[in-house]
């Protein structure tokens, strides 16, 4: 199997417990919840895409968003970054209803979020693509811009900042390389360094994992763990269940526009509902003894 | 042939109120298409909101020249701003497709009879130069040498233009090497993105489209200083040949529209002069001189479409992008 599931050097991942209050069941509250989710639900026609009854996201921990295809992670993540609008419901981000706010004040206040395909600007330097992600650069205004005396101070503090984050990133070696020439794999790291530049105090990550090779989905485990240890807070929406298992403090999971379950990651993928929903009941099985292709010595672990 | 007035005739292009205006109209286009990635094919709109600015408030109003100017430029915010209000939330395409029935739209409306006492309908607008050649320091008498001879009122049009050319350009420039330049190339690239890093990225498409279209309109008012406003000049075939000014000599550059302007132009007049005197000293058979001054434009089609099949980055364009090409 994927090395995703190799201890990480050093680090011991230590998951956050006690993040619920009362019994486990899909709509807990949490002890100190970061978003909050009322009602909220979107149809597409006839079908709906999304309609949770009430969800909230735990502060400074790591949340896992999973279900099948179609169970509307994706529309969800799309209605809280105000990316798309909800035809009912409200929701809370850090205590401020977020309803009808556009996608961008929604990032300003701490909110960013990278795409399940990923969105590097091509044509701009890796360097560039970083300090896009900047806050509070005056020159960014009009009026300000073609002074540059008053934003080249600003500029060279955010230049040290994005430095700092591609090495840590391993893509310093390609600060001056068009976006466009960087393989899949370091496309996602740069948007998710990009997303950094913005000081988030919640990053929501569209499938991190999605197309990368099992080396760098462990540097990318890393670095999502990391982020936790800075006090920020974690959303993603994956499918690689080894990082789920490993990473996540508290899984989410939807079907069918709703969330079935949610709990501490063991637990849930226990959960009967889980796993006829999304897990299937070969979960811990080779495909090649599901497919009956390859015979395998299996320990009775199922 | 009369060699030496092709020659002469193509060198005058090299510096006309014509391939100046083309210039700024480029720079507005490389604005818009180049670095906001706004697709706009109503260019010619812009212009003749400059044009058409000038000589009404001048002709109709009694403004001096320089309030003309001002209206224009006010007037080419407006348009400018009737235009985003509604598109620039949808995607690209549909700004390509609104912007060239605006233009289209403009241009029937100064030239239908229902307004003929304020635009002139078919006959377009003259005699407003009054206040302009009042207002030229430079005494009567000729300037310059060879091809490049001007009597004081075309050395003032050309002065001006150069000014405003100059202007634009640095300011353009100055625009693009700063954090707003970035965010906006940035939306180039992908919107949906920078909207994620918390930018306001209608507001920043609105100012490039207001931007641009300033350009544009004074590049409408440099083509109508030295001569009149003819409605037969804002076609949509005005909107294409700047964009083929634009693509010549690089859409992400500043100097490249400057550049592909004078290309453009010397070329222009060069095979216009050209072409019927092939034809007339026997050289070019089967075609008359008139066909002949046509077959330029046939010319720039073709050249257009070898252009951006193989060298959609310009003259000027950064080569290392050609091979990211979209």
């Amino acid at each position: 199997m994927s090395s995703s599931s190799a201890k990480l050097p050093g680090k011991p991942a230590e998951k956050s417990t006690g993040l619920h209050v009362g019994a486990i069941r899909p709509g807990v509250p949490k002890v100190d919840p970061i978003v909050t989710i009322d009602n909220v639900s979107r149809k597409f026609g006839g079908l709906v895409a999304v309609d949770v009854e009430h969800l909230e996201i735990p502060r400074g921990a790591i949340t896992a968003l999973i279900g099948p295809n179609g169970a509307g992670k994706t529309t969800l993540f799309n209605l809280l970054t105000g990316f798309d609008k909800p035809d009912t419901g409200t929701w809370n981000f850090a205590g401020k209803a977020l309803a009808g706010i556009p996608a961008f004040k929604v990032a300003q206040m701490g909110q960013v979020r990278t795409f399940q395909l990923t969105k590097a600007l091509s044509l701009l330097t890796v360097l560039q693509n970083m300090k896009l992600g900047a806050k509070d650069q005056r020159g960014e205004k009009l009026m300000f811009s073609i002074f540059p005396f008053l934003w080249k101070a600003k500029e060279q503090e955010i230049e040290e900042k994005a430095l700092e984050l591609l090495k840590r990133f391993k893509l310093d070696t390609k600060k001056d390389d068009f976006a466009a020439s960087l393989s899949g794999g370091q496309r996602k790291l740069l948007e998710m360094a990009r997303a950094l530049m913005t000081d988030p105090v919640l990053v929501m990550l569209d499938e991190p994992m999605a197309g990368v090779n099992p080396a760098l989905t462990q540097s990318l485990l890393e670095h999502v763990l990391a982020l936790k240890s800075e006090g920020m807070t974690v959303l993603f929406v994956e499918h690689d269940m080894h990082m789920v298992r490993h990473i996540a403090d508290w899984v989410v999971v939807m079907a069918e526009g709703r969330v079935v379950a949610e709990g501490p990651p063991n637990e849930v993928m226990k959960n009967p509902a889980v796993i006829d929903a999304y897990l299937g009941s070969h979960q811990d099985t080779d495909l090649g003894t599901v497919t009956g292709r390859i015979t395998l010595p299996t320990k009775g672990k199922k | 042939m009369d060699w030496s007035s092709i020659l002469s005739n193509t060198a005058q292009s090299l510096l006309s109120p014509a391939t100046m205006a083309f210039a700024l109209a480029a720079l507005g286009l490389a604005m818009h298409f180049g670095f906001a990635g706004l697709l706009n094919f109503g260019i010619a709109g812009f212009m003749a909101v400059g044009a058409y600015g000038y000589a009404i408030s001048i002709l109709s109003f009694g403004f001096e020249w320089w309030q003309g100017i001002l209206v224009s430029l006010v007037a080419s915010v407006i348009f400018a701003l009737i235009l985003g209000i509604p598109t620039l939330r949808l995607r690209g395409d549909y700004l390509a497709i609104v912007t060239i029935a605006a233009a289209e739209i403009l241009r029937l409306l100064f030239l239908t009879n229902a307004f003929v006492d304020v635009t002139g309908s078919a006959d377009g607008l003259s005699g407003y130069h009054n206040s302009f050649r009042a207002a030229n320091p430079f005494p009567e008498g000729d300037y310059g040498f060879g091809p490049w001879t001007y009597n004081n009122i075309e050395l003032w049009v050309l002065v001006l233009g150069l000014i405003t050319l100059t202007i634009c350009a640095s300011l353009l420039l100055l625009l693009m090497k700063s954090p707003w330049g970035r965010v906006i190339k940035g939306i180039r690239e992908d919107e949906d993105a920078v909207r994620a890093l918390g930018k306001n990225v209608f507001a920043y498409k609105m100012q490039a489209l207001i931007i641009g279209g300033v350009f544009g309109s004074l590049g409408g008012i440099i083509y109508a200083l030295p001569s009149s406003v003819n409605p037969g000049v804002y076609v949509t075939s005005l909107t294409f040949f700047v964009w083929t000014a634009l693509l010549l000599g690089g859409a992400a550059t500043v100097f490249g529209p400057v550049l592909g302007a004078v290309v453009f132009w010397v070329l222009q007049s060069f095979l216009s002069n050209v072409l019927p005197a092939l034809v007339s000293s026997g050289i070019l058979p089967f075609i008359s001189s008139i066909q002949a001054s046509t077959i330029r434009f046939i010319l720039v089609g073709v050249g257009l479409m070898l252009l951006v099949i193989y060298r959609p980055q310009g003259i000027l364009g950064d080569k290392k992008e050609l091979t990211f090409v979209k």
